[in-house]
């Protein structure tokens, strides 16, 4: 048999890499087991009805998380809002516009790099540029723009794949009908690109929910109630900086833990929607 | 009425090509602000003393602002962080990218994505609460909130771009590859551990690069377990990293002590400039095979 070949010494190599391997993958998923369990066992019994619908009172002592979520909801609204048009805008003009191969390496380089920069250094800048210079103040809505500047590479991105996927068929059969480029672009190319636009904007969902290094300095962290108006101009902490705040600032652990088990289930419900999304997607593409 | 319509298409041209290069715009913005604002502290308080000095006294009668000990502790908590992650991370790509059945893949694939979902203070909270006090009374130090809790929460955030990126590349590879290895008679290990994963390797590389590039930028969660005082960096000693040095001060700082915060944070952004760099090297080298 050609199996009995294999040397005791090939043998051990062979039964150390197996082991590694599974302690490693063990390791790995028990970790977001550990923290999945963890966080829900410690944080779910501190959530009431009282802790969702009302705001932290000095007066009567207890704590409410209803403007923390309402902050934070502003804030997702008006980043989206924001930054769906100048991504879609910027994966347009790169798959249907741009010709220069050189402006397309920048363009992409550009993301990257917009990607790959700290979060802390997003607040900085946002402080200092949104804040600061153009005025806003403390606010969600500097905070709002600061996240803009986070998430357009991602928007871009799925934008970007999605329109790669509508078939060139198509807009050689407009251009031949005589349709203008702007006419091809809105009847042709944008309803194909909603997929990916959906796909970015839960990417960025779930990238807002987690922020609190670049609101911190751009967003503050008051516990106001406020409407959508008045609230984006005035300075309010979303829920990851009001967990930020009880834990490390007032120690009330228990407050932190119950925001964490919220955000923990937001972020297990947009996991299930980016693969649920995907998956509808990819179904409808391929009948 | 023709040239009517090709101002109209001349225009929308003009407005995509705005919208493209507002990314451009946006890394000017940053990189300008960064450089502008950062620059003052280091003319003041000269380029050499603000590098290398080892004392951080900012609101000290005399202040004195060095930052070799926010630099030092973040190397060394990037590089702790990758000593753990790495191994934990490239093992778990190998066995999910070849070995795992679909069921298992599938389920870890969502594990992982579940791992990188968690916000960041999150991960500072668990660690506060557990990682802390578990190292206080394991090493029997007086406080366990240390650059050591830091690499351990460091560790784990890096694991899912590692096992992400690594998995994409080695799934990447040749079929072909692996057949002739098997067909010549090694076995199915010996054949992920040295034929893919070596034709993999700049994927890999770039999984690495990509992590050392979240470990040096996060903030939050080491804010919470590294106990934030501005030591030279000791493995079970409160320490300061360059985030959390910005992080920590900007709310009541004005003045030079100000500067000198945007100046941490303009040595921060060239760290990850030079990431960003070496990331693309090994991006590129894996396009060009």
């Amino acid at each position: 048999m050609l199996t009995n070949k294999v040397s005791g010494k090939r043998k051990l190599y062979i039964w150390c890499m197996r082991s590694l391997m599974w302690i490693a993958t063990i390791l790995t998923g028990g970790l977001v087991l550990f923290f999945i369990l963890y966080v829900l066992i410690r944080g779910i019994p501190n959530i009431t009805w009282e802790f969702f619908s009302t705001k932290p009172s000095y007066l009567s002592g207890q704590i409410g998380i209803l403007p923390d979520i309402l902050n934070t909801l502003y804030i997702i609204l008006a980043t989206l809002i924001l930054v769906i048009p100048l991504g879609v805008g910027a994966a347009i003009y790169l798959t249907e516009y741009a010709s220069n191969k050189r402006m397309v390496t920048l363009i992409e380089y550009a993301a990257e790099t917009l990607s790959g920069i700290p979060s802390i250094i997003y607040g900085l800048v946002g402080m200092l540029f949104f804040c600061q210079f153009l005025n806003m103040k403390t606010s969600l809505l500097a905070g709002a723009f600061t996240l803009v500047i986070m998430n357009l590479p991602t928007i871009m991105r799925t934008t970007q794949e999605s329109l790669k996927t509508v078939p060139q068929s198509y807009r050689e059969g407009a251009f031949g009908l005589g349709a203008g480029k702007w006419r091809v672009i809105r009847t042709v190319v944008l309803p194909g690109c909603v997929d990916g636009v959906i796909t970015g904007c839960i990417l960025s969902i779930g990238r807002i929910l987690g922020e609190s290094a670049a609101l911190l300095f751009t967003a503050g962290f008051a516990h106001a109630l406020n409407g959508l108006f008045r609230g984006l101009n005035s300075p309010g902490a979303t829920l990851t900086v009001a967990l930020y705040v009880y834990a490390k600032e007032q120690g009330e652990f228990g407050i932190a833990f119950a925001i964490a088990a919220i955000l923990m289930i937001l972020a297990l419900t947009i996991n299930l929607a980016t693969m649920v999304v995907s998956k509808y997607f990819q179904r409808r593409k391929n009948l | 009425m023709k040239n009517k319509k090709r101002l109209f298409e001349t225009i929308i041209h003009g407005i995509f090509l705005l919208l493209g290069l507002i990314t451009v715009g946006f890394v000017l913005l940053i990189t300008i602000y960064l450089v502008i604002s950062g620059i003052p502290a280091i003319r003041t308080i000269g380029l050499f003393p603000f590098l290398f000095g080892t004392t951080w006294e900012s609101t000290a009668a005399e202040p004195s602002y060095g930052i070799l000990p926010f630099i030092l502790t973040s190397v060394y908590g990037t590089a702790g962080a990758m000593v753990l992650g790495v191994p934990i991370g490239f093992l778990t790509a190998v066995y999910l990218a070849k070995i795992a059945n679909p069921k298992v893949k599938a389920v870890m694939e969502q594990a992982v994505s579940m791992l990188a979902g968690i916000p960041s203070v999150v991960y500072g909270l668990v660690g506060m609460l557990t990682l802390v006090p578990g190292i206080r009374k394991l090493f029997n130090v007086p406080d366990g909130a240390s650059l050591f809790a830091a690499i351990i929460v460091l560790a784990i955030m890096v694991l899912p771009s590692i096992i992400k990126v690594s998995m994409t590349a080695l799934e990447a590879v040749p079929k072909e590859y692996e057949d002739a290895s098997l067909a010549l008679g090694a076995t199915p290990i010996e054949t992920y551990f040295r034929v893919s994963v070596p034709a993999a390797r700049s994927g890999i590389a770039a999984a690495v690069v990509l992590g050392v590039g979240r470990a040096i930028g996060e903030a939050m969660a080491v804010m919470m377990v590294s106990g934030n005082v501005p030591n030279m960096p000791s493995l079970f000693q409160s320490v300061r990293f360059l985030t959390t040095a910005v992080a920590s001060e900007m709310s009541y700082s004005s003045g030079l002590q100000q500067q000198a915060l945007f100046s941490i944070a303009l040595v921060l952004f060239l760290f990850i400039m030079l990431i960003n760099v070496i990331l693309n090297f090994f991006l590129k080298g894996d396009k060009e095979k």
